[in-house]
């Protein structure tokens, strides 16, 4: 693991990545203390006389949208909802990704072809129209919104865990268990699994990134948390129509998701450079 | 070749059942009744039963899907609830659009990812390398909505090069294209990168250099020829990709293809118009899936068919 560290260490990118990830989690966390306004109040000074949103300034320092709210106040709040979604979202795809992935790949037989056969079909639908589907049958709420994610993200995990599962169980040290007369189960949590985690680490940190991407395009188009909850998909969303004469927005937001889904890719790119030296200078 | 071409068309057929019982049992998920829908909300409890007998709501599980699938043999998508037309001629209409707009995207995903994708391989390890791959993965990264509305801020609206959006020339096709083209150019440039690392470090191309061939030509010559092949047989695989960002890019620029098609569909709960524009998009997946798989062998023989 420190030999991980140091590997992970020599990346300057992913070190800028995961101090992103850390203020931005110190900041959701801290919301109430470091938001200059509530998020939700409407300011009688928010607004032009004409009642259009102020640009950036010193007092609104982001500026405010078009109910005369402060934007910075609600991107600070809008980061609670897409960490929320992401740890929650991500982890559930992450379990039930890794613990189908670990089945499929370990027992062999129907439940094995069922389960992948399912992640082909899976993989046929196009991600973001099957989570569209979903969250319109089920009126989206924050944590309806994390589930649809997770029904949809699941399936890559699922596949990489399955094919790992696949190499490890027909090496010779699993044979030696077996014979031993381990219990498949045995041989599965204690045998095959501390095996995964180093690979269950990278995907579930990608798959954060993805599922931030996913949660604000959801809110985008409408379908993701409702109002008055801050998301940033959903300020860019209230806001589109606007975007020209109200350019800042759109752009503040847009930097937010940027910001987090490229720290999160670039931690997780870095992590299986050092978790995985076999793949060391190959891609 | 022929084994493995019926193989892989078995399973496709399977996936395909599997993707109708999906798309059946989603519709019978949705709370709102489709009756009430389209009766509206003055409807006697007559006319609603007999709505409901006409669309054979009251016939046994099993026999409805068998229906159901009957109906898609026959290119029937069902009506959507609000435009009161087929849903198969809306998408039909619609689709030669959103076609034009993949085309225009796969055009800039390989003009950015492949070039891109060469330059870092050969600069292996070096602050360009890191400046590329980072771009990148910035350009995966960006969510596609916003990309697409900076691109419409800074050329169309500051620089006046190119319209707002719409549907018609060539010139309205750039932007979102583009829009499209940069994320998955982010994802040619990683891979291209890893295919030219790994050609250039055959022997082949150590006697072309050894013999004494410029940098230049030993890599556009040699190396990128059996580099870059495997990299186009994925084009086939963008296909799902492509189909989610169609719904947000074709929303931005109004583009009026499958994806505004299902972005309508989702702004008025239209269900029918939901469902049809994921079952053509999953049936795009899968031909797309199937060509890249019959074509990888094809153009590169150390592939071996299972």
């Amino acid at each position: 693991m420190n030999e991980a560290w140091r590997r992970f260490r020599r990346d300057k990118l992913a070190l800028l990545g995961l101090a992103v990830i850390a203020i931005t989690v110190l900041v959701a966390v801290l919301a109430p203390w470091v938001a200059p306004f509530d998020p939700a109040e409407q300011f009688f000074d928010g607004l032009t006389l004409e009642g259009s949103p102020l640009p950036p300034d010193a007092h609104f320092l982001l500026g405010t949208d078009l109910l005369g709210r402060d934007l910075l106040s609600r991107l600070i709040y809008g980061a609670r909802t897409s960490l929320i979604i992401g740890v929650a979202a991500n982890g559930v795809a992450v379990i039930v990704g890794a613990l189908l992935g670990a089945t499929a790949g370990f027992v062999e037989g129907w439940v094995s072809a069922a389960i992948m056969r399912f992640t082909d079909l899976m993989m046929a639908f196009p991600a973001l129209l099957l989570a569209i589907a979903l969250a319109a049958i089920f009126a989206p709420s924050l944590w309806i919104v994390a589930m649809v994610i997770a029904m949809v993200n699941w399936v890559q995990i699922a596949r990489v865990v399955y094919t790992e599962t696949r190499a490890l169980s027909q090496r010779d040290y699993i044979e030696a268990t077996r014979a031993l007369g381990a219990a498949p189960a045995r041989i599965l949590f204690r045998h095959i699994l501390p095996h995964l985690v180093p690979t269950i680490l990278v995907y579930a940190t990608l798959g954060i990134a993805t599922t931030v991407l996913l949660e604000a395009t959801l809110s985008f188009l409408g379908v993701g948390v409702r109002p008055p909850t801050p998301s940033w998909g959903g300020i860019i969303f209230e806001s589109q129509s606007y975007f020209l004469s109200a350019p800042w927005l759109v752009f503040f937001p847009g930097a937010a998701i940027l910001l987090v889904a490229l720290a999160f890719n670039l931690v997780g790119d870095a992590l299986r450079d050092a978790l995985d030296p076999t793949q060391r200078g190959r891609g | 070749m022929l084994a493995y071409l019926s193989r892989r068309l078995a399973a496709s057929v399977a996936i395909l059942i599997g993707i109708t019982l999906v798309t059946f049992a989603l519709s019978f998920l949705i709370p709102a009744d489709p009756v009430r829908m389209i009766a509206g909300r003055n409807a006697t409890a007559q006319t609603v039963e007999n709505i409901r007998h006409e669309l054979g709501l009251d016939r046994p599980v099993p026999e409805q899907y068998a229906r159901y699938v009957l109906r898609l043999a026959q290119g029937d998508l069902g009506r959507s609830y609000v435009q009161k037309t087929q849903v198969a001629d809306l998408v039909l209409s619609r689709l030669p659009a959103t076609l034009l707009l993949l085309a225009g995207a796969i055009f800039f995903e390989l003009l950015i990812g492949i070039p891109a994708g060469i330059f870092a391989a050969t600069r292996r390890g070096r602050p360009a390398d890191r400046w590329i791959m980072m771009a990148s993965f910035a350009g995966v990264s960006a969510p596609q909505f916003v990309v697409g509305l900076l691109l419409l801020y800074v050329f169309a609206n500051l620089l006046g090069l190119f319209p707002m959006g719409g549907f018609g020339t060539l010139s309205q096709l750039v932007l979102p294209a583009l829009t499209l083209g940069i994320a998955g150019g982010g994802w040619y440039a990683r891979m291209m990168r890893s295919s030219m690392v790994e050609v250039l470090r055959q022997d082949y191309v150590r006697t072309a250099r050894a013999k004494g061939l410029g940098p230049v030509k030993v890599v556009l010559v040699h190396a990128l020829r059996n580099g870059v092949l495997p990299i186009v047989a994925m084009v086939g695989l963008d296909v799902g990709f492509f189909m989610s960002g169609a719904v947000v890019v074709e929303s931005v620029y109004g583009w009026p293809g499958i994806g505004q098609l299902a972005w309508i569909g989702i702004q008025r709960v239209d269900i029918p118009v939901i469902m049809g524009v994921t079952l053509v998009a999953a049936v795009g997946i899968l031909i797309g899936n199937l060509v890249a798989d019959l074509i990888t062998p094809l153009i590169d023989p150390r592939v071996r068919l299972r």
